[in-house]
């Protein structure tokens, strides 16, 4: 059987360049120069759009007229340089959602050069009894790249400078037992860094592009800007006028010790997970039973995400022009938005092999009763 | 329009789950329109013809009511839910919910110091609501995580007054389908547009009004009334007319669409009032700001108790808001 996703590429590595790049909203360019550079002998067409969003048509065997889009999103979390002191200590402000608690004690790469930065804090010995039982906020950090005037601090890093985590990405615990030589990913083992959110939807996407057509043109889309508020997707969207869209996210995995019977809103290990609905957006039910029937089927684990958190490029696609119809698949993660992402591959080859296994029959789910 | 609303109230709809909704519709009225069709969200778009040279007009009323979705189940079968839409946990207390596989959950609440039995006590947060679909345990539980609900159906008439849970606004779709239900050769092409996903963010008929491509848009919806004990001040009183919107919380009406309503209402000798809401708003905010914008307006049924499940509304008002949109749309623009 043609198999629509390539696994047989050297992703392990790939997911840890594409985790290791800089690419905080609007400076997605490292991020999306690697994966044109991955994609570009596959694609019938490439180009990059005014937003920056990356868009790749991998043409259809013309058995099917529809139009599907895959989007994930290239941009993370970070801050951006709004400033200096007179001692050369850069000010920021934070670019998507980030808490100053993980910021502190942080490396950070500053720049498009990457000049490495640190995010320092009072020392334990210089702190009242109230300062240390009281949280870091946002205006109380600085980021120091060794300058020591207000005007070598922006000279370097001038103001909008985007700053990244400066974090690799590593196996959490001990390594698998079984690490393919050839770059392959690893079946199991649990992976720590910083931009899985959602460098591991965009690497999906690469596989997907490597791999055999599907019966409908598929248009690949690495938006720019989501973490900030969804903002590359709608020009990308308007632009492919697709007939239904998959958003792959990174999604929150919060089973963390509780007492309490309360759901998490994913599970680690438990496969991808689905969305029913979210802060912005209800999922198509035609769609979202069409992936629930494809995992019973093939025996895929398959988490429905916890209603109500969080939100998606799939809010502004679906709202394109005359309405797309949307699902969104996940990656869970732990500790998200931070430096210390932690994801566990089992579920990144579920969702693989779901996507093997549901995209060729997509647009039959449009079919169904509403 | 009595029995047509009743049918509409009794049908199953929370927002993101309206096909029930829009099945009903698309069979009352196609008798009375040119086509039908679906748009990718689920919006139901019926078209009547009008005369050459006509405009396209477009009213809008959201077919979706407020509900629940089911966020986890425990171990002894009680669902946590989250709400779907601008749910009132005053309204939690008692009430009731049917799913769409006819499963009722009544809802509890986490209630240790007895707060809800104390006249002055405070209303639990909504994580600690709970949704009582009587199962022992979480096997036996007969719906799943991600399952919608929506508020039990009541349907009532006492003179002119008419209760439901759901007038929000299947009483504004009952409207439209007296307007199908009246004209004949209007002097312009009219889109009934029936719109999803209404009650979290007016977003069906953002996609409805991009395919419509309308000369301008009426969004019929309910609004509040001021005539009840110690009410916040706002000048509308159920029985006292179709209410034309002078704006809300997300828009402006078009000042000559406004005035135009004003003019065919004096004409007409049809009552009307004048709409100014605090907050809130309709379909004709999404309307409005449509491709290259669109004249955008609303006709409102004023309402007491909205997003309760005893909302009220006034008969002789729908009728005011039906004969006031089919005189506007038949006339020429």
């Amino acid at each position: 059987m043609n198999n629509p996703l390539n696994r047989q590429i050297a992703l392990y590595p790939l997911l840890k360049t594409l985790s290791d790049l800089p690419g905080v909203s609007g400076a997605e360019g490292p991020v999306r120069d690697l994966i044109a550079q991955e994609v570009h002998r596959y694609a019938d067409k490439m180009w990059v759009d005014a937003l920056g969003n990356l868009i790749v048509l991998k043409k259809g065997d013309s058995s099917s007229t529809k139009r599907v889009a895959v989007m994930a999103h290239m941009d993370e979390v970070g801050l951006v340089v709004s400033g200096a002191d007179d001692k050369g200590f850069l000010k920021i402000k934070s670019a998507g959602g980030i808490i100053p608690n993980i910021l502190v004690a942080q490396r950070m790469k500053v720049g498009p050069d990457g000049i490495p930065g640190i995010i320092g804090y009072k020392p334990v010995h210089l702190q009242s009894q109230e300062e240390r039982n009281k949280s870091a906020k946002m205006d109380e950090i600085f980021v120091d790249i060794g300058a020591k005037t207000e005007e070598e601090a922006l000279n370097k890093a001038p103001l909008g400078t985007a700053v990244s985590f400066d974090r690799e990405m590593k196996f959490a615990g001990e390594p698998p037992a079984v690490v393919p030589e050839d770059g392959g990913l690893p079946e199991t083992g649990r992976l720590t860094g910083k931009a899985f959110d959602d460098r591991v939807g965009c690497l999906a996407i690469i596989a997907l592009l490597r791999g055999e057509r599907l019966p409908y043109d598929l248009y690949a889309v690495f938006t720019v800007q989501e973490e900030v508020g969804l903002r590359g997707a709608p020009t990308a969207a308007w632009a492919i006028q697709p007939d239904m869209a998959l958003i792959l996210e990174s999604t929150v995995a919060d089973d963390l010790p509780r007492e309490e019977d309360l759901s998490p809103t994913t599970r680690l290990g438990e496969g991808p997970a689905i969305t029913v609905s979210d802060r912005a957006s209800i999922a198509d039910p035609r769609l979202l039973r069409y992936f629930l029937a494809k995992a019973e089927e093939t025996q895929i684990p398959l988490q429905i995400k916890q209603p109500g958190v969080g939100g998606t490029d799939g809010r502004a696609v679906q709202l394109t022009r005359a309405g797309v119809p949307v699902a969104i698949l996940a990656v869970p993660s732990r500790y998200i938005h931070s430096p210390v992402s932690l994801i566990d591959l089992r579920d990144v080859h579920n969702l693989l092999r779901l996507l093997e296994a549901a995209l060729p029959d997509m647009p039959a789910a449009l079919q169904m009763k509403r | 329009m009595i029995e047509q609303l009743e049918k509409l109230v009794h049908t199953f709809g929370p927002t993101g789950q309206e096909q029930a909704v829009a099945e009903l519709i698309r069979t009352e009225i196609a008798p009375f329109v040119d086509e039908i069709r679906q748009d990718p969200l689920g919006n139901l778009i019926a078209v009547k013809k009008g005369k050459p040279g006509g405009k396209k007009i477009m009213l809008a009323a959201h077919m979706d009511e407020i509900g629940l979705v089911v966020s986890h189940i425990d171990e002894n079968g009680f669902c946590r839910v989250r709400p779907v839409g601008y749910v009132l946990t005053a309204t939690l207390v008692g009430s009731r919910v049917r799913f769409a596989n006819g499963t009722i959950g009544v809802f509890g609440a986490e209630d240790e110091d007895k707060a809800l039995w104390k006249p002055t006590g405070k209303l639990p947060a909504w994580d600690k609501w709970y949704l009582d679909v009587g199962a022992e345990n979480k096997a036996a539980a007969p719906v799943q995580v991600g399952d919608m609900a929506a508020f039990y159906p009541f349907f009532h008439q006492q003179g002119n007054r008419l209760i439901a849970q759901s007038m929000d606004d299947r009483s504004g779709c009952a409207v439209l389908l007296a307007v199908a239900k009246q004209l004949s050769a209007p002097a312009n092409d009219v889109y009934f547009v029936f719109t999803v996903q209404e009650e979290i963010g007016t977003k069906g008929a953002v996609a409805a009004t991009y395919d419509v491509h309308p000369d301008m848009g009426i969004a019929v919806d309910v609004t509040f009334s001021a005539d009840t004990p110690k009410a916040a001040p706002m000048a509308v009183v159920l029985g006292q007319g179709a209410a034309i919107k002078v704006m809300d919380g997300g828009m402006i009406a078009h000042y000559g669409l406004r005035q135009a309503l004003v003019e065919t209402a004096e004409a007409a000798g049809i009552p009307y009032q004048m709409e100014v809401l605090p907050g809130g708003t309709t379909d004709a905010r999404s309307i409005q700001l449509s491709r290259e914008g669109v004249p955008a307006g609303a006709i409102s049924i004023p309402s007491r108790y909205m997003h309760s499940k005893a909302e009220m509304v006034d008969l002789r008002d729908m009728i005011a808001c039906a004969n006031l949109l089919t005189r506007f749309v038949t006339e020429s623009a």
